[in-house]
């Protein structure tokens, strides 16, 4: 099963004809997603890879029934481009692009309010199902299908907890990056409210960072709504306040969004929390020998 | 971005917000001279450092004539103000704004930022003006007053009102208030503001309201399209390792530790600091150098983590993905070999062509530490770096 994609997606890569755009979309290619083309305004009509290229996100879902649509499309276009995914009514939009603009984004979450699309990112490594499919940079050889969902704000921390579960042989259902900027398509309660809908995900990996409260919001929905087994990292534990640690969501101001806060309040809802990055893996293990 | 306060009043003045008049000094003969231009009564000579506090850290202080704030400003010129918002080390205070006098019959806060969990723009105003609003939220809550802004119209002038109503404001001041708070989201959105912060606005004897205070920063990721603000950047207000590194797009922040560490990715960066601080070191820097980073960056990257000298070891932790193993190992070696890094060194790698990668290292000849886990890294360095 997995959650949000799969071998039966379609998928369009709005600016496929970019250079990220042509190489991520060869990767999700050769990693046996269904890519069915790609949206470059004033190409429309060519082929680019082999694969057809339109003008629009509409005509595109016109001419192939894409469902998903990944956007590396450069910043000052980012957010219009998630709005013109959702205007052609695209069921999953995943936006890469990193460094759109903040009110840009506010105004597209305002769009994307009572439409269809479900939007993952901005500023993030997109998502993959392990041994099917995948919309981003996610690198696949990591990956090995098996139990384990992982919902992280990080990109590289992410491929870390991947790494571990592969290694110590769970290995992964669903794999989603939901991105380090304040404003987001899906936040980490989505992600479990998918998790928690699948049968083949039997505990996840929740991986947090400083900023905002999206943590905290997490686990109180866990405490009150989630019976799998989470294990949690919060990243940012020895970060000082008022700087923002590369990611633009990434800040302790005003004492708020402290990784302790975070910690606590997962702690306080069940969550296993690590302290170590390092343990993620074995933490899952003993999660999951424990039931 | 954060910009001094006096640049901040001359934007929001644009918008229609009224603001104390005055001009900004770098010595003293130019404070007096504008302190003479104002009328020669009294003015304030206002340090202009990026950070808050400044009044209580003595950066403030009121001038009766302009012998006076030529007094003054020749003390705070030069001074190292160290207030809660500078750490310990304090900013040297280089320049001052001096403006005219006011009278002051209320002091209000006004502030906007973007809130997060409802994703709008949230004006938020309080009758307990200068005051922390972190203090005002945590003591008294009920004394601070919010409208969020619906993001696709904006901040709507009843709004507006309410916020008026609440500050107790009536008469004619209210119409004022609602101008004022209608202008200053305008100014917020226009020049993509991540913040701005009016902490005291005043009511003057005359019944007028003024931003006596203004606090700006702005949202980085939108200055593409605000070239003339890229003259408003102070760069004696930023780190200078800081400042290099962000000429290679390389994302570093200069912490107190003596482990240096370089790394892909924000998260994993953080994540990197944390297990040197559980492994029993302290990190000496957040250093992200991306996703896509290519050998040059990697020994830019080297030559500023190596610039901080009380970096006794490196911890290099890669997860390649997009930046492939080999290529890290290239720029390793690279740095290595021209910089003559004179401190231990223990690499971490994983991921995409991590085999060749680490062929590469051990064929170099140099003397690498490598780990196989973040943690067995981490043990190493914090050891080698006693």
């Amino acid at each position: 099963m997995a959650v949000l994609i799969d071998k039966s997606t379609r998928l369009i890569v709005q600016g496929l004809t970019g250079r990220e755009g042509t190489f991520h979309a060869k990767q999700a290619q050769a990693y046996g997603t269904n890519v069915v083309g790609g949206v470059t305004p004033g190409k429309g009509g060519t082929t680019h890879e082999g694969w057809p290229v339109f003008n629009t996100v509409a005509d595109a879902v016109n001419a192939t029934g894409a469902n998903a649509s990944v956007i590396f499309v450069p910043p000052p276009g980012g957010a219009d481009a998630v709005m013109e995914a959702a205007a052609a009514d695209i069921a999953l939009a995943v936006c890469i692009t990193e460094g759109i603009p903040v009110i840009d984004m506010m105004r597209a979450m305002a769009f994307l309010k009572g439409r269809k699309t479900r939007l993952i990112g901005p500023n993030c490594p997109g998502l993959i199902t392990a041994g099917q499919a995948k919309a981003g940079i996610i690198p696949g050889h990591i990956c090995k299908p098996g139990r384990v969902g992982i919902v992280s704000k990080s990109g590289t921390l992410t491929y870390e907890a991947i790494h571990q579960l592969t290694g110590n042989g769970l290995g992964q259902t669903t794999c989603i990056g939901i991105g380090g900027d304040p404003f987001i398509g899906t936040s980490f309660i989505d992600a479990l409210s998918l998790f928690a809908g699948d049968s083949e995900t039997e505990a996840v990996v929740m991986i947090g960072e400083i900023g905002g409260s999206a943590e905290e919001e997490a686990a109180a929905w866990i405490k009150a709504n989630f019976t799998k087994p989470v294990v949690s990292f919060i990243a940012g534990q020895t970060a000082p306040p008022g700087r923002r640690m590369g990611h633009a969501g990434a800040i302790i101001s005003g004492g708020q969004g402290t990784a302790a806060e975070k910690m606590k309040a997962l702690t306080d809802a069940g969550v296993r929390v690590v302290k170590s990055p390092s343990d993620i893996g074995q933490a899952i293990k003993e999660s999951l020998q424990s039931r | 971005m954060k910009i001094h306060e006096f640049q901040a009043k001359g934007i929001l003045s644009k918008y229609g917000v009224a603001v104390p008049r005055g001009k900004s000094a770098v010595t003293a003969a130019e404070a007096k001279a504008i302190a003479q231009e104002l009328g020669g009564g009294v003015v304030v000579v206002k340090a202009q450092i990026h950070a808050g506090g400044r009044g209580k850290g003595g950066g403030v202080k009121v001038a009766k004539n302009p012998d006076e704030a030529f007094d003054y400003a020749s003390k705070i010129l030069g001074m190292t103000l160290v207030t809660h918002q500078t750490g310990p080390e304090g900013k040297l205070v280089q320049r001052l704004l001096i403006e005219e006098g006011m009278q002051i019959t209320r002091e209000l806060y006004f502030g906007i930022v973007l809130d997060r969990s409802t994703q709008m723009p949230v004006v938020m105003v309080s009758p307990d003006g200068g005051m922390e609003i972190e203090k005002v939220a945590e003591e008294t809550p009920e004394r601070i007053f919010k409208a969020f802004a619906p993001p696709a119209l904006g901040l709507q002038p009843f709004q507006a009102r309410q916020l008026a109503f609440a500050l107790g404001l009536s008469g004619d001041q209210v119409g004022k208030a609602v101008k004022m708070f209608l202008a200053l989201y305008q100014a917020f959105i226009a020049t993509d503001a991540s913040m701005i912060e009016i902490n005291p606005l005043i009511v003057n004897g005359a019944g007028d309201l003024i931003a006596l205070d203004a606090k700006v920063a702005f949202d980085d990721s939108a200055m593409y399209r605000h070239a003339d603000f890229k003259e408003l950047r102070d760069i004696s207000e930023e780190d200078p390792l800081e400042v290099e590194a962000s000429k290679f797009s390389l994302n570093y922040i200069k912490l107190d530790g003596t482990i240096g560490c370089m790394v892909n990715g924000a998260g994993l960066a953080m994540a990197t600091m944390d297990i040197i601080k559980l492994a029993g070191g302290e990190p000496a820097n957040f250093l992200d150098v991306g996703g896509g980073a290519n050998a040059e960056q990697i020994k830019n990257a080297f030559r500023i983590l190596m610039s901080d000298k009380a970096v006794k070891a490196v911890l290099i932790n890669i997860f390649g993905g997009i930046l492939r193993c080999d290529v890290l190992a290239a720029g390793v070696i690279a740095a290595v070999k021209d910089l003559g890094v004179p401190v231990p060194i223990v690499i971490r790698m994983e991921g995409t062509n991590v085999e060749l990668g680490k062929q590469m290292l051990k064929e170099s000849g140099l003397n690498f530490s490598t780990a196989d886990t973040m943690s067995e890294a981490a043990t190493k360095v914090v050891a080698l770096g006693k």
